[in-house]
């Protein structure tokens, strides 16, 4: 065969490889050993793991545990679920289309915009083709991105951008929820990105926002790190919102040590044809029966190739029905009441750190995370609290090297927070401080 | 007085004074069907000979329709927006797509006339 293409070893197929990504010599492993010594040799490594359901445990920061019934599993491993195939033939594949349908229904009534399509990879993929499709819809180039946008986020908008002809004005990290967007928008301006709650935890009034971006006309995209808060905030889309992204990973889906995750995209109908992604429609058949199918499809690479809005060609399918299966067992007045008890323990824990010495809450306002601020690096106090059995958050250093945020911690609670929980991390801060 | 003229991409322009008219020509409507969305060019933009300038969707496909000559866009009928089947009822007259300044009154001799574009169809059957 290397004869009939005309290379002499397989080597050759591997020249465009930078020589510093080419490994030299074998793999440093073992060598081959007994299943049951595999075994054990993995369970040691990961008995090293503190898991997030062992320990008191209040890591947040756009990734967050709650309790994910356990029919929610069992369902999703259903084969005509599982096994299902890109539901391009609607005469075989109505199961499949209808829970896209159900999906996007709940997503735009929780985002409360009108059109949702069947989603995106996560909540950072689903920010970066907001801001393409902003660049889209007003012909514009220049994008302002919050302050308390996640840095993940604003880091996947950057890199999307950069081959883009985008143009980003990324401000300062916000830490404490006081910045103010309106002067950075002008005439080129082809959207404000903002993150509600943000980065931080802070909950912002979006309507003065929106205002003054449809005076210059520029699009307000909402980014929503943590899914659940939408059963206890008012949705982006009552407060102006052109396009909300989120990230979906809270509802029927586990930490999954980050991913896979699942990207939830809404936005007003009128733009709707330079949406990102695949849309499921309702339609009726010959008989006038209901049913579902793809549409709009001429947005989509495999028709459009490359005018296509997007080069996603696919969704998070098995994310989205774990999704759409949780949402619907938790009913609406279920999901209210998931939100309350996430707040309700956040503000314990903010309570209860508060009355720290030294340990001052930033936030007047949040969800289910809030900030502090600690008399000592936030890196070292989570390490010190680790080996003590309590994980106490995310250092804001950890994804904000360089902001000069050394002394933040994000402090997550939620429904799987117990008041125990709470105690624990209070008086293990307090011990450490003191 | 007005001349229409062809493109090889089925575009037609047709010259009233300073300004031209395009639309997309009869052939490109029925080779197309059911037009369902038209997605139009900004007003002010400008748009190069041969540049992409609108896309044209029908129930077969979406397809790009280009600018046969360079200039400003100055006017786009809104009709399109709400009644993209004009374009299929009336491809050369009401379903029209842009109006646009000419840049350079060369590039209209450049461009097919009705009875070259008639033989231009009848090579590609």
């Amino acid at each position: 065969m290397l004869q009939t293409i005309g290379v002499k070893a397989v080597d050759e197929l591997f020249v465009d490889v930078p020589r510093s990504a080419v490994l030299e010599g074998p793999v440093d492993l073992p060598p081959h050993a007994g299943e049951m010594a595999v075994e054990r040799a993995l369970s040691e490594m990961a008995a090293q793991n503190m898991a997030a359901g062992t320990v008191p445990f209040f890591v947040g920061a756009g990734a967050y545990r709650h309790h994910v019934p356990a029919a929610v599993d069992h369902l999703i491993q259903r084969s005509e679920f599982l096994t299902a195939y890109t539901p391009y033939q609607p005469e075989v594949s109505q199961g499949t289309l209808q829970v896209l349908f159900e999906f996007q229904t709940q997503v735009a009534m929780l985002t409360g915009m009108e059109v949702a399509n069947a989603s995106m990879y996560d909540g950072a993929t689903a920010c970066a083709e907001a801001v393409l499709m902003a660049n889209r819809v007003t012909r514009r180039r220049r994008s302002v991105l919050s302050g308390g946008l996640h840095p993940q986020y604003r880091s996947v908008v950057e890199t999307q951008s950069k081959f883009l002809d985008g143009n980003n004005v990324a401000c300062d990290p916000d830490a404490s929820g006081v910045e103010d967007l309106v002067p950075l928008i002008d005439e080129d301006t082809a959207c404000v990105v903002v993150q509600n709650p943000t980065f931080f935890g802070h909950l912002h009034d979006l309507r003065p926002l929106a205002e003054a971006c449809h005076k210059k006309g520029a699009l307000l995209v909402v980014a929503v790190g943590e899914t659940v808060s939408l059963g206890a905030v008012t949705p982006p889309g009552a407060m102006g919102a052109d396009i909300v992204v989120a990230e979906g990973q809270s509802l029927g889906n586990a930490l999954n040590f980050g991913g896979p995750y699942l990207g939830l995209f809404a936005a007003r109908e009128i733009f709707v044809r330079q949406m990102p992604g695949r849309l499921c429609g309702e339609t009726v058949d010959l008989e006038g029966r209901r049913g579902f199918v793809l549409t709009l499809s001429t947005r989509e690479q495999h028709i459009r190739r490359e005018k296509a809005t997007s080069n996603i060609c696919t969704n998070s399918g098995l994310c989205s029905l774990a999704f759409t299966i949780h949402l619907s067992l938790l009913g609406e007045e279920g999901f209210r009441q998931l939100a309350a008890l996430n707040h309700a323990q956040a503000c314990a824990a903010a309570t209860r750190l508060a009355a720290v010495p030294g340990v001052t809450v930033l936030n007047k306002t949040f969800f289910n995370e809030f900030t502090v601020r600690l008399p000592k690096p936030a890196a070292d106090v989570v390490d010190t609290l680790a080996e003590r059995g309590v994980l106490a958050g995310v250092p804001v250093s950890r994804l904000l090297p360089n902001a000069g945020l050394d002394d933040l911690l994000l402090v997550a609670a939620t429904e799987t927070t117990s008041d125990e929980d709470i105690a624990a991390l209070g008086t293990a801060l307090e011990e450490m401080l003191s | 007085m007005s001349e229409v003229r062809f493109t090889k991409d089925h575009e037609w322009v047709r010259v009233e004074g300073d300004t031209a008219t395009v639309g997309i020509s009869e052939y490109a409507q029925e080779q197309l069907g059911d037009v369902v969305f038209i997605e139009l060019p900004n007003v002010g933009a400008d748009v190069e000979a041969g540049g992409d300038a609108a896309v044209v969707e029908s129930v077969k496909a979406a397809s790009e329709v280009y600018a046969p000559i360079a200039g400003k866009i100055v006017e786009v009928n809104d009709d399109l927006e709400a009644t993209p089947g004009l374009v299929n009822e009336s491809a050369e007259d009401q379903g029209w797509f842009w109006r646009m300044e000419i840049a350079d009154v060369d590039e209209i001799e450049e461009l097919m006339s009705a009875a070259d574009y008639k033989a231009f169809l009848a090579g590609l059957d």
